[in-house]
């Protein structure tokens, strides 16, 4: 098989030989042209949210809600209170189901039929359009009965399901049979011994992998234009469309105010430094295993 | 199966702890602790019901999207994805310039994203110093992490005056003879939508073909360069030619993504449902046109339309990300695990 890969210029003479240097080397600089290529949009993507969002914060940002056309400063302090809420819902919904889905995967399922379709149609519901589950929570729980905070929590918890259970299922597999086995042998219940050994002996692993749907969803947008909808006021009420970070700066950022697109970077921003410490947070505690020395 | 006989076990041992004498201090703490069959079978059921509510939010999905979009179906049947008229004030619905410039702009996509990001696969598996490489790979994550409403602020505020300023009238100038560089010069629609959308996918694309040629072993890449292959050469008939399952599979997956993004293709794409030649022209995508209209949709028939695209849109990445499943697993199944 191998042999026929070869091509012939492996036996020809020294002129060939320069030729497949140069394409070589031709193909390093590709490779390296591209990486350097791709690598640019995202420092320029950061350089200018860093410029553009850092000039526009101030603590009146954290503090006020929007002002009316026209009135300069205002803030998204609703936004953020609303991002707050609508995430305690879905966590609230998507973290205990997620977890219990990858403990079934990893400590009952394992190879079986049932838990790899399971893990398969996780992966493909992970990329389905967000805008899909927005659409379906809107029939479900909107229509008829008007936007709310409750809908659109619960559009981005079922977002979290598959994510949750993927990477539950990824840690529980990581932590050794010896301590189930072990568990086990002492008498502890199975239930017991997957809740307060396997599950705990995984949990940074577990915590960080919730933390990364968390991240995720925050900075959805597309199921919460039918769910949420938005609110430029105050509001606590489950009952009542609330405000959305995300949302938000959507708006600001199609409205043809300046001041307006002013508060859509620094709302960028912090939706930004919200992501990217938890991306560091996950990447810090899977770089150190979840089991010390024993992965 | 191990784990099932010893919950089969649990029972017997529990029945005849009450009849011993002593038992020992940790046994009779953990009889306190509530042990029985009946909490362990309550406990594994409990999950098997939270792992099948995966299957059950597909199935609502698929049910509310069937009967929210049950007008335009009876209405307009299949012709509904073929026809081009967007009139909602008249009553009348078809599909087609949705499906062309969602189609379009992603094929947009791949055509920039794919040899960049199998590009920078290469260069991080097989050319990178190590202390390079974590860096690099941190910051790829990164960039799928951010939100796509991000993406769509900066290509609306950067990106498009650009394009509008030096990469259009460039186009124009040299591949305007073709028609599908041409007319006025907007700086949004579908060529930006297309760009940006290419900058989205990227970093999915990559890692997971980062993914796959970490699966192939090294014995092979060993094998060639031992025959006298130029590293290169060991690249292409190492490594891509043992991998090319796995990419296409990333491929399809980053084309799944570019289907269904929403936020920055809406805010770029121009939004107007015209089948246009030139890609510098507005245009329009299934997912933006329910972002854009959904919430204004009063008459039940226009709703009823904008559920049927999205009940499109659905079955098409389902089968999309399916599809492309399959292939990254048969390539890295039984490799060892990323990061290593």
């Amino acid at each position: 098989m191998a042999s026929t890969l070869m091509p012939p210029p492996l036996r020809a003479g020294a002129s060939n030989r320069f030729l497949r240097v140069v394409v070589n080397h031709l193909a390093t600089a590709a490779a390296v042209g591209s990486t350097i290529l791709v690598m640019a949009p995202l420092i320029a993507i950061f350089a200018y949210l860093l410029f553009k969002g850092a000039s526009s914060l101030n603590l009146a940002f954290f503090t006020q809600i929007p002002k009316p056309v026209g009135e300069t400063g205002g803030g998204m302090a609703n936004s953020i209170l609303g991002s707050g809420i609508l995430l305690a819902i879905a966590s609230l919904m998507g973290v205990p189901i997620g977890i219990a889905g990858g403990i079934y995967i990893a400590e009952f399922g394992r190879n079986g039929r049932l838990a790899n379709m399971v893990r398969f149609t996780a992966d493909v519901l992970n990329g389905v359009p967000s805008i899909v589950m927005g659409i379906t929570i809107y029939t479900l729980l909107v229509a008829g009965r008007g936007f709310s905070a409750l809908s659109g929590g619960v559009a981005l918890g079922i977002m979290m399901i598959p994510t949750i259970t993927r990477t539950t299922e990824e840690m529980l597999l990581m932590v050794p049979l010896n301590v189930r086995e072990a568990a086990l042998g002492l008498g502890v219940p199975n239930w017991r011994s997957v809740l307060s050994i396997t599950l705990r002996t995984a949990s940074p692993g577990v915590i960080t992998g919730c933390m990364l749907a968390f991240a995720r969803v925050a900075g959805e947008t597309a199921p919460l234009l039918f769910t949420a909808f938005g609110n430029q006021y105050w509001s606590t009420s489950l009952n009542q469309p609330i405000a959305a970070l995300p949302l938000q700066i959507y708006v600001y950022a199609l409205s043809p105010y300046d001041e307006w697109h002013r508060l859509a970077w620094a709302g960028a921003l912090v939706l930004i430094v919200l992501i990217v410490v938890s991306v560091a947070l996950v990447r810090y505690v899977a770089g150190r295993g979840v089991l010390k020395g024993a992965s | 199966m191990a784990g099932q006989a010893d919950v089969n076990q649990r029972p017997e041992s529990n029945g005849s702890a009450g009849a011993e004498p002593s038992p020992s201090t940790v046994r009779s703490y953990l009889l306190n602790c509530g042990s029985s069959a009946l909490a362990d079978r309550a406990f594994s059921g409990l999950m098997l019901v939270c792992a099948l509510s995966i299957f059950a939010i597909v199935l609502l999905i698929l049910v509310e999207l069937i009967s929210g979009s049950k007008l335009t179906i009876q209405k307009f049947g299949l012709p509904f994805f073929f026809g081009s008229a967007w009139d909602p004030v008249n009553g009348n619905f078809g599909a087609m310039p949705f499906i062309y410039g969602t189609v379009v702009s992603s094929i947009l996509a791949l055509i920039i994203a794919v040899p960049l990001a199998v590009g920078v696969a290469i260069f991080l598996t097989e050319m990178c110093p190590d202390w390079l490489r974590g860096f690099l790979a941190f910051f790829t994550e990164l960039l799928a992490a951010i939100p796509s409403v991000v993406y769509g602020l900066w290509a609306v505020f950067v990106l498009v005056p650009l394009l509008r300023q030096y990469v259009d009238p460039f186009l124009i100038k040299t591949l305007g003879w073709s028609g599908i560089f041409a007319g006025p010069n907007y700086g949004i629609g579908m060529f930006a939508a297309g760009v940006i959308l290419s900058v989205m996918i990227l970093p999915i694309i990559s890692s997971l073909t980062r993914e796959v040629m970490s699966a192939v072993p090294h014995a092979q890449r060993e094998a060639v360069l031992a025959l006298g292959a130029t590293r290169w050469e060991m690249i292409r008939m190492g490594v891509l030619r043992n991998a090319r399952i796995g990419i296409v599979g990333a491929v399809i997956l980053g084309l799944g993504r570019a289907l269904g993004e929403t936020m920055a293709v809406t805010m770029v794409i121009g939004n107007r449902p015209e089948i246009v030649r030139s890609l510098l022209a507005p245009a329009y995508s299934m997912a933006s046109v329910i972002a854009n209209e959904f919430s204004e949709a009063s008459d039940p028939l226009y709703l009823s339309a904008l559920i049927e695209i999205g009940l499109a849109l659905f079955i098409v990445t389902i089968i999309v990300n399916a599809l492309a499943r399959v292939l990254v697993w048969a390539v890295t199944r039984g490799a060892p695990a990323r990061g290593t």
